[in-house]
């Protein structure tokens, strides 16, 4: 009886096995297919929590940085964001210069216009002006921040 | 141990079963649904306003702009109208090459269909209104060949009430000789430069005005629904329907969305994302060297009608000027994405025509040759000859009407 079971046991187990080795292999192949399909340049997009307007930390940690875009981000639209810069401690950054940069890493290709800091409004918030995402998928949103802490950048990684 | 294995290949069973019920109608997952609902002309947002162009969305500069579309007194020969080129029975286009106006231009004339929708016009992108573009052939000496003071005299002698609704008084052209204007034709530049600074600026308020017409008239043609769209329609509304779309075509747009990273420009409903990317077409040997977006970025800046000169009736920001990508070597021989909606109707392609067929496009975009000037975009895809085959099966499934009159008339038009 005792041995019936076992027996019984280890079949399952054996069907499951191989149910999940089958089921592998083939989302394996798909998985790869679908990733060649999206990945062009072979960038790994980084995990969803990565994602979003922040808070954010630059990458010394010498500032966070929060985006508050005007409209929700939509491909091909020109669009103004703010951005709110302060230091590790929670102090706004009044006096930084920021430049930015961006690009959707797995096509290789960068901003279609040139977006630049068009008002310092104070408090540590800067309005951001000209930035348009040509197309949806996953766009980094670079700023280079020299302010009173030093120099650093921060990456964005935005989902359009 | 055993019991670790035995809760992983569980656990991969379940997620096995997930993705198997996330692939949801027509194969297709929640995410490729999403894309599919995202190139639908049903998601085609409202026309942005032209500001400027303040008579843009007036009907009756709509209708005087119709009949100047297809008045072939504007031109030097009295044979070409802008219709001439953009044919209504061809889908606004010609269907040749190298555009014939009064001579032979450089480049293949573009359809107009939802170019509203469009930052910057031409091939090279070296118009920011649609107002702005329409006054370049009138003035070109291979295209309509004419002159500004001479269409100004057309207005004044065909289209003065009209006009006058619209515009307000005409000035008066009595001592403006029948043609002057800012082009290569020797007598016709100095006839322009002998008028006073006031005669030349009465003539080309004319002459923008011409323009502000048309574009409000080609501001209303816009594309009618395809078959790609009925069939995303029934895909993501989930209602049972007849087939729409071959077992080859959607093999095709599998592709399209997929491996062969066609969204990766034409995305969105009209399948363009405006910008101007170097694919590595070849020239055509008997032209000039044509730099594209390169120079067509700075003739922008400086062109006499954009949309920071006294002739735009913008009040607020040039953006599209403000932060232009100007002078970077991707630019080189970079031209226009065009939509590609239709793209079936009108062969042949490129910015000069340089490919007679659908199928010798998709074996460029296969092979992704080096660019002759400037660097290619593009990767050889490695598809197989039948699988080029399914995704124009697929292009030809964004054929539709076009239609003059608006969304309105486009969504009636299905």
């Amino acid at each position: 009886m005792r041995d019936t079971q076992r027996i019984e046991k280890s079949m399952i187990r054996r069907t499951v096995l191989t149910l999940a080795t089958l089921a592998f292999a083939i989302s394996m192949t798909a998985c790869s297919h679908a990733m060649m399909m999206i990945h062009g340049t072979g960038a790994k997009r980084p995990a969803a929590s990565d994602f979003g307007l922040g808070p954010r930390s630059s990458a010394q940690g010498r500032y966070v940085a929060t985006l508050e875009p005007a409209k929700a981000l939509r491909p091909r639209q020109m669009q103004t964001v703010r951005v709110t810069v302060h230091d590790a401690e929670g102090r706004a950054i009044d006096d930084a210069q920021i430049t930015i940069d961006g690009g959707m890493p797995q096509h290789g290709h960068g901003l279609p216009t040139r977006p630049r800091v068009t008002q310092n409004l104070g408090d540590g918030v800067y309005e951001i002006e000209g930035v348009r995402f040509n197309m949806g998928g996953w766009w980094e949103f670079k700023l280079a921040i020299a302010g009173s802490r030093g120099a650093d950048t921060i990456t964005f990684n935005l989902d359009l | 141990m055993t019991n670790r294995i035995f809760a992983v290949a569980v656990l991969i069973l379940l997620a096995t079963i997930a993705t198997v019920t996330a692939s949801g109608r027509g194969g297709w997952t929640s995410a490729q649904l999403d894309q599919l609902r995202s190139m639908s002309l049903a998601e085609l947002e409202s026309l942005p306003q032209d500001p400027t162009n303040r008579v843009a969305d007036d009907p009756r500069a709509a209708d005087l702009g119709r009949r100047l579309f297809f008045d072939t007194r504007l031109s030097s020969n009295g044979r070409v109208a802008c219709s001439t080129c953009h044919q209504v029975d061809r889908g606004f286009q010609d269907g040749i090459a190298l555009a014939n106006g009064v001579g032979t231009t450089a480049r293949r004339t573009m359809p107009i269909a939802g170019v509203a929708r469009s930052p910057f016009l031409f091939w090279d992108g070296r118009k920011d209104s649609l107002w702005a573009q329409a006054l370049g052939p009138l003035e070109s000496a291979v295209e309509h060949g004419g002159t500004r003071a001479q269409y100004a005299h057309v207005i004044a002698d065909s289209y003065a009430r009209e006009y006058e609704q619209i515009f307000g008084a005409l000035p008066d052209l009595s001592q403006v000789p029948l043609s002057a204007g800012p082009v290569t034709d020797r007598e016709a530049a100095s006839a322009w430069n002998a008028l006073s600074s006031a005669q030349r600026h009465d003539v080309t308020r004319v002459f923008v005005n011409i323009g502000k017409a048309i574009a409000a008239y080609e501001r209303r043609i816009e594309f009618a629904p395809s078959r790609f769209d009925k069939y995303v329609d029934a895909v993501t509304s989930r209602q049972p329907s007849p087939i729409i779309l071959t077992d080859d075509e959607i093999a095709g747009l599998r592709l399209f969305i997929g491996r062969a990273n066609c969204t990766q420009c034409h995305s969105g409903p009209l399948l363009t994302s405006n910008e101007f990317h170097n694919t590595g077409v070849p020239p055509r040997p008997q032209l000039a060297i044509d730099h594209g977006r390169l120079t067509g970025a700075t003739a922008v800046l400086g062109d006499e009608f954009n949309c920071r000169s006294q002739w735009s009736d913008a009040r607020a920001r040039c953006s599209e000027l403000d932060f232009i990508v100007t002078g970077e070597h991707t630019l080189d021989r970079a031209y226009k994405v065009p939509s590609l909606r239709n793209v079936a109707e009108r062969p042949p392609y490129m910015d000069a025509g340089q490919f007679a067929t659908l199928a010798e496009v998709l074996d460029h975009y296969n092979r992704a040759p080096a660019a002759a000037t400037g660097h290619t975009e593009l990767r050889p895809l490695r598809l197989t000859p039948v699988e080029l085959r399914q995704i124009e099966a697929f292009l030809r499934t964004l054929s539709g009407s076009v239609v003059v009159g608006g969304p309105a008339a486009a969504r009636s038009a299905q």
